[in-house]
């Protein structure tokens, strides 16, 4: 293989990162929804990404060949060290934010996973090939919400314009190319190739949600890929790795 | 009334013949009115049953753990679907339903107003609580209302995949470091004497017991239900290397069952009538899930009544072109 394996495991950790951030977020709302199919329909979403970010991590592991586990790369890594984007951190809100939250990085997994199911590594491709088709549901359900609340009522149309107003400057960092993007050259594809896609979908979507678009040169936030985290991840992670830090012996 | 009589009559003989009463079917309004009780509350303890474990899905201490967990709990909200539509047959709406929970008119589960206050927790709750369910919903699956009948077998089917999740965290627990073995017998300590009190109480102080019977909505009694599930269950406990927290638990020779302590009734009545650890909590999380989710179910019905009329006033079109 023409790409290092070390570059390999942190693309996948990477990805792990962003799906178990996002799917540990979702999985904040099961039992809290709006209505019962919907607080359904959402944990499956959170399930899909967890179940992702196992693939991920599992591969991760596998690349960097030093005994750490799946658990490991989740459990004892701390803040500075996770890869995810800053997007799929920020807190829930209200339905429409996690909404909104969720199209903008279903959109970005789906062109994502496109060209990643073409890898000429067979891991990558067989994971993605696989996490597209989840993927393509989750895309559509996110985007059929966005439609309902702008097209639904006045309170619902100027909550989720707001919502994506506001979660916007996180939309940036999606399509930034890295130089680990660059030294895998072929073997993943650079975010920027399909920022065009993305934003034609957004484009689609909002106009059938009767929605503005805000301003694709706007000012973007960005840092998570390099460790830059927004005060979000510390709690979450707090959260989420409490167990195995509090009991480093314990086999669960 | 001469003619009422008689219905009753040919009803009691239909549902004697171990027959099922199905939606169109003629049944005495106090028979409905039990089984709109029975099952709504059963769909209200699924929902809200979802809320202890949900409290731990964020904290679960591996990946595995937390995908089990999460279906887990997405599992319950799927049965509250199933028993609110087979509830629906009886001539009731889901929404009047979910009123009568958040006012306080109806009840659900008990066992759901306790904490959950550590992993181990998980492993009791889906062990023990779900163990005790499935005594009883196993029973339902025979039961005469032909809708929660099915319901139940497929609900039975799911209930006792969680009982064997929960007691594998329990033996992990168990078998584990001696802080969680600890874990694992404070969580048996607590989850205990509430799950005996799942089966509702003493025969001789169940008010509904005999017309449930009689027209074979339930097929045991409490006390019977009880006594299986403390048979079945001690073994269990034996295996893990813990203890039962009651000292008058002993294998009783002459009856075949194991005699068991004093269940503190006082306990159960008060956490029924709204004093137990979390019943304010409980519901105040789904009432705010309930209003929160407002706007949402709103707008969605707004744009559902637009798509239609779009989609009727394309249909004129074309028929008229």
């Amino acid at each position: 293989m023409k790409w290092a394996t070390c570059d390999l495991a942190d693309y996948a950790l990477r990805k792990a990162d962003d799906t178990l951030v996002l799917g540990q977020r979702l999985s904040e709302w099961c039992g809290h929804g709006p209505v019962l199919e919907q607080d359904i329909a959402l944990t499956n979403v959170a399930l899909d990404l967890i179940g992702q970010a196992r693939g991920y991590y599992q591969m991760a592991a596998a690349w960097r060949a030093d005994g750490s586990t799946e658990d490991d790369l989740a459990y004892r890594r701390d803040a500075h060290l996770y890869g995810n984007h800053l997007l799929v951190e920020l807190p829930n809100g209200h339905w429409g934010d996690t909404l909104a939250r969720q199209f903008f990085f279903d959109a970005y997994n789906f062109f994502l996973l496109e060209q990643l199911s073409k890898s000429p590594v067979p891991e990558l491709s067989a994971l993605a090939q696989k996490a597209y088709k989840e993927v393509s549901y989750h895309a559509q359900f996110s985007a059929e919400w966005i439609i309902r609340l702008g097209d639904g009522t006045d309170e619902s149309h100027t909550k989720i314009q707001q919502s994506v107003n506001r979660l916007w400057a996180y939309t940036g960092e999606l399509f930034e190319d890295t130089d680990l993007d660059r030294k895998l050259d072929g073997a993943v594809p650079l975010p920027s190739t399909f920022r065009a896609d993305w934003l034609q979908k957004m484009r689609e979507v909002f106009a059938l949600a009767t929605l503005e678009l805000p301003d694709p040169n706007a000012y973007m936030q960005k840092g998570g890929l390099h460790g830059r985290h927004t005060e979000h991840l510390g709690y979450i992670l707090a959260e989420m790795q409490y167990l195995p830090r509090a009991y480093p012996d314990a086999k669960w | 009334m001469g003619e009422e009589i008689s219905l009753e009559h040919r009803f009691q003989a239909y549902v004697d013949a171990d027959n099922k009463v199905e939606p169109k079917d003629w049944m005495p309004e106090k028979y409905r009115k039990t089984m709109i009780r029975q099952i709504s509350q059963h769909a209200h303890s699924e929902v809200v049953g979802m809320l202890p474990e949900a409290n731990w899905i964020t904290r679960a201490p591996s990946l595995r753990s937390k995908l089990i967990l999460l279906a887990k709990v997405q599992d319950e909200g799927g049965h509250g679907l199933y028993l609110y539509s087979a509830a629906e047959t009886l001539g009731i709406s889901r929404e009047e339903l979910l009123d009568d929970l958040l006012a306080g008119r109806a009840k659900y589960s008990s066992i759901f107003n306790y904490p959950t206050l550590s992993w181990a927790d998980m492993g009791a709750v889906g062990w023990l609580v779900d163990g005790a369910a499935i005594a009883n919903q196993v029973m339902l699956c025979r039961t005469s209302y032909g809708p929660y009948a099915r319901a139940m077998v497929r609900i039975c089917k799911e209930e006792s995949f969680h009982q064997r999740q929960g007691y594998e965290i329990m033996m992990h627990l168990a078998a584990g470091t001696p802080e969680q073995k600890a874990m694992a017998q404070d969580a048996l300590n607590r989850w205990w004497w509430p799950s005996l009190m799942m089966f509702g109480p003493p025969d001789d102080q169940s008010p509904n017991t005999a017309q449930s019977m009689a027209w074979r909505i339930k097929r045991k009694t409490n006390d019977e239900l009880r006594q299986e599930f403390v048979d079945k269950t001690v073994p269990q406990v034996e295996f893990l290397g813990l203890n039962v927290p009651d000292s008058h638990l002993k294998w009783n020779e002459a009856r075949e069952h194991y005699d068991f302590g004093p269940i503190d009734w006082e306990e159960f009545f008060q956490v029924v009538g709204g004093n137990g650890p979390c019943n304010k909590e409980r519901l105040a999380a789904r009432q705010k899930a309930h209003d929160d989710g407002m706007w949402v179910r709103e707008a969605a019905l707004a744009h559902a009544k637009k798509r239609a009329a779009a989609s009727a006033s394309n249909a004129l079109k074309t028929s008229a072109a």
